[in-house]
């Protein structure tokens, strides 16, 4: 250094030491401010909605239907029900289709260009805005129907579960050791087997924690139901008619006029958000104890 | 368990070099009987062929997936396009009465509210995400890693309850005031204020793309070899110079592709949006007028849309909302997946 430059008096090595020190510390200051000013509104609204949740729950949302706008009191028992009617036809659909497209991915099409080309696009789906998928199962069923229908919902959920299941069994199956199939192909046990035998059974636990995300990320999808379920202010279960859904009748309530609706949206925002961080917890503690460990 | 004795280990002779002409090939003429047995049990070759083909199956219905949707989206709004061709995207009217549509409100709205939200996150997201790598102490990581990845768990129409109960009246009645006191000269801060406008719609949008950014940030910063960092503190540098030269500077494609990703989301991003932005097709630079976004205009007018027209200009919308944010994710992979070879691109 001191072959190329001026020889620089003590002082003013100090002063370039002192900056340095300054703007380290300045940055390290600015991370740890920037992280608290991120929390404060994580706090908020969580502290809020269980606040106001919780002193707007009480049983009759969990057994009553809506009540006719002006009367008080009513709950949302029919839009738990209907959620779980659609998220339980989507899993049913979604789950098996990521699941086998994920196997696709890691057991047969590893680095293959096809095997390639699934997995960009599973990332590029992944990112597809869910007002999309709702448009686009309006389009393939709704309109075709003529009628809305809970099935059609069931379709866009599932439509968006797929990729983020593809993604994570594939790197799920991608951390099982190869010599405990190399073991089972060298028994003579056909590939088959194998695959359902060995490799998913041994990552099992990583791969039911990517069904449980996904499922966790549609169950507060709102857009996607908006013209596919529709909603619906009494019971209903059949498939072919208009559903009601958690999501879909927070946003009715939410955006309406009426303080006693506001009131019921807080109460249905606050179930929503227990349902789906009781999923991710569960996830969590369930993953735990498997053999290979998923989630973040 | 089978004792040692039962099982008879056959001789291999090996053939000697250059003891006369090597024998037939005479190798497993006759499967093991545990092989036979396993054959037996579960039809080989059928089976596996089968299943190969169900697994190959599920992997390209992820295409069908994606040109099924562009398909239906182009087949139901080919009225629009032929009716407005390349015009849609220019003309700023949106009237449902008369029949005359143009998108380009709903464009200004979506790109102004994601880049405003994108700015106001990537600088608090990079923060956290190198205050989480080498500033937190060690006990701290994991609950913050684990409370900031919580905000990416609460669905869209809960953010937005929030906005509207919360920093709908914080824009209008506290900070509104102080903005337009100070900033109102660039013209950007303009009364009346409402509370609903664009503003609000920024600052929600980017608590929701914040995790995004963040996790995945963190994850190519991680991806910086560790000589690289001890190089730097070897040298004397401080911890920010080190941050600088060696894991910011190694990782900037990865992060360009963290932001764009959060961009994509931003773009799409529909409920939150849709209950805080005003719905309203204007083209303003002043950030308290209300706005509208592609997402918002589908959400808010789809089910009531009546004429063929209308509803195929709206689909047209979802059509070019849905290609725009191919090209944005896809542009985004590429470069995550530059800086990580691929192997950490399971969020978002």
């Amino acid at each position: 250094m001191s072959g190329s430059r001026p020889e620089r008096s003590a002082t003013m090595n100090r002063l370039h030491e002192l900056r340095r020190s300054v703007v380290n510390h300045f940055v390290t200051g600015l991370a740890i401010l920037s992280t608290v000013v991120v929390l404060v509104p994580l706090v908020a609204i969580v502290g809020y909605l269980i606040y106001k949740g919780a002193s707007s729950l009480n049983l009759a949302f969990f057994t009553h239907v809506p009540a006719p706008v002006g009367q008080p009191g009513g709950g949302m028992a029919n839009a738990i029900v209907g959620s779980g009617v659609i998220l339980g036809l989507a899993s049913l659909i979604g789950v098996p289709v990521g699941i086998f497209a994920g196997v696709y991915l890691a057991e047969y099409g590893q680095g293959t260009h096809l095997g390639n080309m699934v997995r960009f696009t599973a990332d590029v789906l992944n990112g597809v805005p869910s007002i999309v998928m709702g448009i686009a199962a309006y389009s393939l069923i709704v309109a075709k129907q003529q009628h809305f229908s809970g099935f059609a919902g069931g379709v866009a959920l599932a439509i968006m579960m797929v990729p983020t299941i593809t993604r994570t069994t594939e790197e799920m199956l991608a951390t099982v050791p190869h010599a405990i199939r190399e073991a089972a192909l060298g028994l003579g046990i056909p590939k088959w087997r194998t695959v359902l035998s060995i490799s998913l059974r041994t990552a099992s636990a990583g791969i039911i924690t990517g069904c449980m995300l996904a499922f966790a990320r549609v169950a507060g999808e709102t857009a996607p139901l908006l013209f596919t379920a529709f909603g619906n202010q009494f019971w209903s279960f059949d498939l072919n008619q208009p559903i009601a859904a958690l999501p879909l009748q927070i946003y009715v309530y939410a955006v309406s006029p009426y303080d006693e609706w506001h009131r019921l949206a807080w109460a249905g925002a606050l179930v929503l958000i227990a349902m789906i961080m009781g999923a991710v917890t569960l996830v969590r503690i369930f993953s735990n104890r498997g053999a290979l460990q998923g989630g973040h | 368990m089978i004792e040692p004795g039962l099982v008879k280990i056959p001789e291999i002779t090996v053939p000697q070099e250059g003891s006369g002409p090597v024998p037939e090939a005479h190798v497993a003429t006759e499967p093991s009987a545990i092989r036979m047995f396993l054959q037996q049990r579960s039809a080989g070759r059928w089976a596996d062929s089968a299943f190969g083909g169900l697994m190959l199956l599920c992997a390209l219905s992820i295409f069908v997936i994606v040109l099924l949707i562009i398909f239906v989206l182009v087949a139901n709004s080919r009225l629009s396009i032929h009716q407005f061709g390349w015009k849609f995207f220019k003309g700023d009217q949106w009237d449902p009465v008369s029949g005359d549509f143009g998108a380009l409100p709903f464009i200004f709205g979506t790109v102004l509210s994601s880049i405003l939200a994108v700015i106001i996150a990537v600088p608090l997201s990079l923060c956290v995400a190198i205050f989480l790598l080498d500033i937190c102490p060690r006990p701290l990581r994991a609950p913050i890693a684990f409370l900031t990845e919580l905000l990416a768990a609460i669905p869209s129409v809960v953010y937005g309850l929030w906005a509207l109960f919360i920093l709908v009246p914080i824009i209008r009645d506290q900070a509104g005031p102080v903005l337009e006191k100070y900033l109102g000269w660039t013209g950007f801060f303009i009364e009346p204020n409402f509370g609903v406008g664009m503003l609000t719609a920024s600052i929600i949008l980017a608590i929701m793309i914040f995790p995004v950014i963040s996790s995945i940030s963190r994850d190519v910063m991680k991806a910086v070899p560790i000589h690289q960092r001890e190089a730097a503190l070897a040298l004397g540098a401080t911890r920010w110079e080190m941050l600088r030269m060696s894991v910011l500077r190694n990782s900037r494609l990865g992060i360009i592709g963290a932001v764009i990703l959060g961009l994509g989301r931003a773009l799409g991003e529909t409920m939150a949006v849709t209950m805080v932005i005003g719905n309203h097709p204007d083209i303003s630079k002043n950030l308290f007028a209300p706005g509208y976004t592609l997402a918002s205009v589908i959400a808010n007018e789809f089910s009531e849309a009546t004429g063929d027209l209308y509803l195929s200009a709206l689909i047209e919308i979802g059509l070019a909302l849905f290609l725009v944010t191919i090209v944005v994710n896809a542009i985004a992979r590429l470069l995550v997946w530059a800086v990580t070879r691929g192997e950490s691109a399971r969020h978002a």
